[in-house]
């Protein structure tokens, strides 16, 4: 049984492509990558797995448990969380409640209990509450709790964006292009983070086109071209495939 | 009941049915090149109705200047409240864009009641109020001018958008803004003249409406509701469905009045909306498929 | 709910036990008790806008479903008015759930388009009813409340209760809002498909704030024809859904408290300057129109901004002459 096993997936739109028949697998306890030039399919393969985008056909298993159709937020329960290629933080609500909204899956009170405060619910919220703020001590980012998310800087975005994903305790983390935008700085920093995110006993999928990057910290890499599964394999082996230099640098070379 | 009382249902239907069209298609002109559904619709054709009045009575126009200064004065105010209102937002959300309409359509409607009263208006009709017989039923020949007047609206509206350059960049806009944008279509005029192009439609649906059924100034709302109807109905995005749509919806209307009962006449629609976005919310005449990628 | 609203509860608390020793006058009591009456429509209403960022025109006709239900069920059929107004929030959830299930799957202006034409369904049906609802000219008698047998008949203990009830819903939203419910309908309002991503149940939630806001328009309802006493479709149109959005505009989309504010501003004000009579729909476009282009975060928005500028120039006053 793999950790997340994706069969014969396709996703059409219209008539368009965007992802077709493809078939890959994720090993837990590794840092998978996956890359392509645009357009290759890799964020649509991230809304399918995530439920955001229906899928056409095939199948998508996570830890053997069959999730194809199942609605997001179910998938997020399962545990899978996700940051976005253009960050989607909740810029109307604080940097520490944004990270609160990401204990949701681990937190059940409901709307009738809330209202009533029944017991159980304020120690509820208080565990919320440390457990967001635990983030964002680990992200760095607990001196500005109280401060708009809205109004942090671009980089601080998306390491939020990353706290927020955390906080919901996954067993797998999709980071769509994480290192977009960032400068080499922030970059490094992101590397380290993302192997402390894999030490922590979360497993990393990711989709970057910061190659140094990814080359640098995946165990396993899956190239996509157009909708396709080109290849699958090891950084070294990877750079060595013809198909993917191809796909990256055109066919004359 | 006879034929010629369903000739006549018929025909009644099919009248305020190309009125909802009209709406309908100002409804959906104006979403597709902005992405807002203009709450205001309806009010374009009270004004028109009521402007049309005034031009008659008060300033002694012939019929032809009536409807031709109508039909420009409120294309002008639908680009004066898009310069005015909706343009100088910055970042607006959904909310925002719903609530300046429907603050517009309030303030249009008190805007008339202040000029024009509470009561009805009317106007005479274009050719007399001979009945025309139609196997055996006898219609008046204003049915006639409206549906005339609305299908040549609309065969020239088809013919600009399929053959102009003007019609191929409204089209281009309303497949995607920022392509279009990028292609070299000036996005802010299209935007202007779709408001321009819905306030017209609207004028004119109501310059042809009123001799019919007079105009008052709470005339805008149920119109503008019967019109958002017929656009989801027709799939928001496709003109012939839209325009069939709201066809479809006056006749309904019409025979649902004439054979049931007339006090619910103006929740028909309404109902039809519900069970609609209940049974298939992309609409009756649209691909589900085309409609998941609308951001709507 | 945090410190800051426990004070805010207590000074609420506060005014409305001394307000009626400074007002003394039984009619203005009796606008006082309309304006807690819509406080509680509008707690509800700034629930669904100004936190899950839903739009609802038609809340005029929950309203009217709760009135109506109590109105018949105590003067036709001898029903206690607890019993009918629990009635009423039934049909209403039901009602509320017709409506809301269908629309609230979509994004955008469907739940807006469907609840304006709930509301006309509502008041057309009001109207043209007339064997359950005696028509347009609707019908008076309707009883007062009685609460464990005392009738609340006079306009002060009616004003301790209207009073009483929202400060109780008062504290039940707040409890909402501070909680991992608020902050999902929030995180709803500010990226739903990111919201849906961390696990939040999107189309739930919203269809659960729907519902509350809903069932708090028609308990509203129910308070406000046992004050009236009386009961005729003209207190349900368009206009009463509209001059709910006003109110929870000009308190300040994200506050429930303005919301409350602003119930009061808009139910006095047309009192006190008896300007609005015949033209009261122009006034409400203008407001309305001005508010969404020059004050979008509404009156609590402004004092905030207000108190901003102050603060800072009292600062630079204070840095320049130390």
């Amino acid at each position: 049984m793999n950790f997340l096993e994706i069969k014969g997936l396709c996703r059409n739109f219209g008539g368009l492509r965007a992802v077709c028949d493809l078939n890959a697998h994720i090993e837990a306890g590794r840092i998978t990558a996956m890359i392509g030039p645009n357009g290759a399919g890799k964020t649509t393969a991230f809304n399918l797995v995530t439920g955001l985008l229906p899928v056409s056909t095939g199948k998508i298993f996570f830890q053997g448990k069959d999730i194809t159709g199942l609605p997001p937020h179910k998938i997020a329960f399962l545990g899978v969380a996700r940051t976005f290629q253009n960050i989607r933080i909740f810029s109307n609500m604080s940097v520490l409640e944004n990270v609160m909204v990401g204990v949701h899956t681990r937190s059940c009170k409901g709307m009738f209990s809330s209202a009533l405060r029944l017991p159980g619910v304020s120690s509820e919220e208080k565990f919320i509450r440390d457990e967001a703020f635990k983030y964002l001590e680990w992200m760095e980012l607990a001196h500005l709790a109280s401060m708009d998310a809205g109004n942090l800087p671009f980089g601080q975005q998306r390491i939020l964006e990353i706290a927020r994903a955390l906080a919901a305790k996954p067993k797998l983390i999709l980071l769509d292009e994480p290192a977009a935008g960032l400068n080499s700085q922030e970059t490094n920093k992101l590397s380290k983070l993302i192997r402390n995110i894999l030490e922590s006993g979360v497993t990393v999928f990711l989709v970057e086109h910061d190659m140094e990057l990814v080359m640098n910290i995946s165990h396993d890499i899956i190239v996509l071209n157009n909708g396709f599964l080109i290849t699958r394999g090891t950084p070294s082996e990877v750079q060595r495939n013809k198909d993917v230099i191809t796909a990256y640098l055109g066919e004359e070379h | 009941m006879g034929l010629d009382s369903y000739i006549q249902l018929f025909f009644s239907g099919i009248t305020i049915g190309s009125i909802y069209a009209m709406v309908a298609l100002g409804f959906l002109i104006i979403y597709s090149s902005t992405g807002i559904i203009n709450l205001a619709q309806g009010e374009f054709v009270m004004l028109g109705g009521l402007i049309a009045v005034t031009c008659h009575h008060t300033l002694h126009f012939p019929m032809p200047l009536t409807f031709l200064v109508t039909v420009l004065l409120v294309t002008v105010i639908g680009t004066l409240f898009e310069i005015t209102c909706i343009h100088p937002l910055k970042n607006p959300s959904v909310l925002g864009l719903i609530m300046i309409t429907i603050a517009a359509s309030i303030l249009m409607r008190g805007i008339a009641m202040f000029i024009w009263g509470k009561e009805e208006h009317g106007i005479p009709t274009f050719s007399g109020d001979k009945s025309v017989s139609v196997i055996g039923a006898s219609v008046p020949p204003q049915v006639f001018w409206i549906l005339g007047v609305i299908f040549t609206v609309l065969i020239i509206l088809f013919l600009i958008s399929k053959y102009t350059l003007i019609g191929k960049a409204m089209r281009a806009t309303a497949a995607d803004r920022t392509a279009a944008h990028l292609v070299g279509i000036n996005v802010r005029k299209i935007v202007l003249l779709s408001f321009a192009v819905s306030a017209g439609l609207g004028g004119v649906a109501g310059v042809v409406l009123t001799p019919m059924t007079l105009m008052s100034f709470d005339r805008g709302t149920p119109l503008a509701l019967k019109g958002f109807c017929a656009t989801v109905v027709g799939g928001l995005g496709n003109p012939a469905g839209t325009v069939i749509a709201g066809l479809l919806l006056g006749l309904i209307e019409s025979f649902v009045t004439g054979l049931v009962s007339s006090h619910y006449k103006d929740v028909i629609a309404l109902f039809i909306l519900i069970i609609v976005l209940f049974v298939k919310p992309s609409g009756l005449f649209s691909k589900s498929e085309e409609a998941k990628l609308k951001k709507f | 709910m945090g410190k800051n609203n426990y004070i805010k509860c207590a000074l609420f608390l506060i005014i409305i036990g001394f307000l009626p020793v400074f007002v003394s006058n039984q009619y203005y009591l009796s606008v006082l008790v309309f304006a807690g009456i819509y406080a509680i429509v509008a707690i509800g209403l700034s629930m669904l806008m100004g936190y899950a960022g839903q739009i609802s025109l038609g809340h005029a006709g929950f309203f009217a479903i709760g009135g109506y239900t109590s109105a018949i069920l105590t003067k036709f059929h001898n029903f206690h008015p607890l019993q009918a107004m629990i009635i009423g929030i039934v049909f209403t959830v039901f009602a509320a759930l017709l409506v809301g299930l269908p629309s609230l799957r979509l994004r955008g202006h469907y739940l807006a388009m469907a609840t304006l034409g709930f509301g006309e369904i509502i008041y057309v049906t009001s109207g043209a009813a007339t064997g359950l609802t005696e028509g347009p000219s609707g019908f008076s008698g309707v009883p007062s409340i009685a609460l464990a047998g005392f009738t609340i008949k006079s306009e002060l203990s009616k004003f301790y209760l209207v009073w009483l009830v929202a400060l109780i819903i008062m504290i039940l939203s707040l409890n909402i809002i501070h909680s991992r419910i608020g902050r999902a309908l929030r995180s709803i309002h500010g990226d739903e498909i990111a919201s849906n991503a961390m696990g939040v149940n999107v189309a739930k939630y919203k269809i659960q704030v729907f519902v509350y806001s809903a069932a708090l328009a028609s308990i509203a309802g129910s308070l406000y024809v046992h004050h009236m006493r009386f009961v005729s479709p003209t207190g349900f149109n368009l206009n009463k859904s509209i001059l709910f959005l006003i109110m929870i505009m000009s308190g300040g989309m994200g506050s429930l408290w303005g919301a409350v504010i602003g119930a009061a501003i808009f139910t006095l004000l047309p009192e006190f300057l008896g300007v609005f009579n015949d033209y009261d729909i122009l006034m409400y476009g203008a407001i309305l129109l001005g508010m969404m282009m020059f004050l979008p975060h509404g009156l609590t928005g402004l004092t905030t901004k207000i108190i901003q500028l102050v603060l800072s120039k009292w600062k630079t006053r204070t840095q320049n002459n130390p």
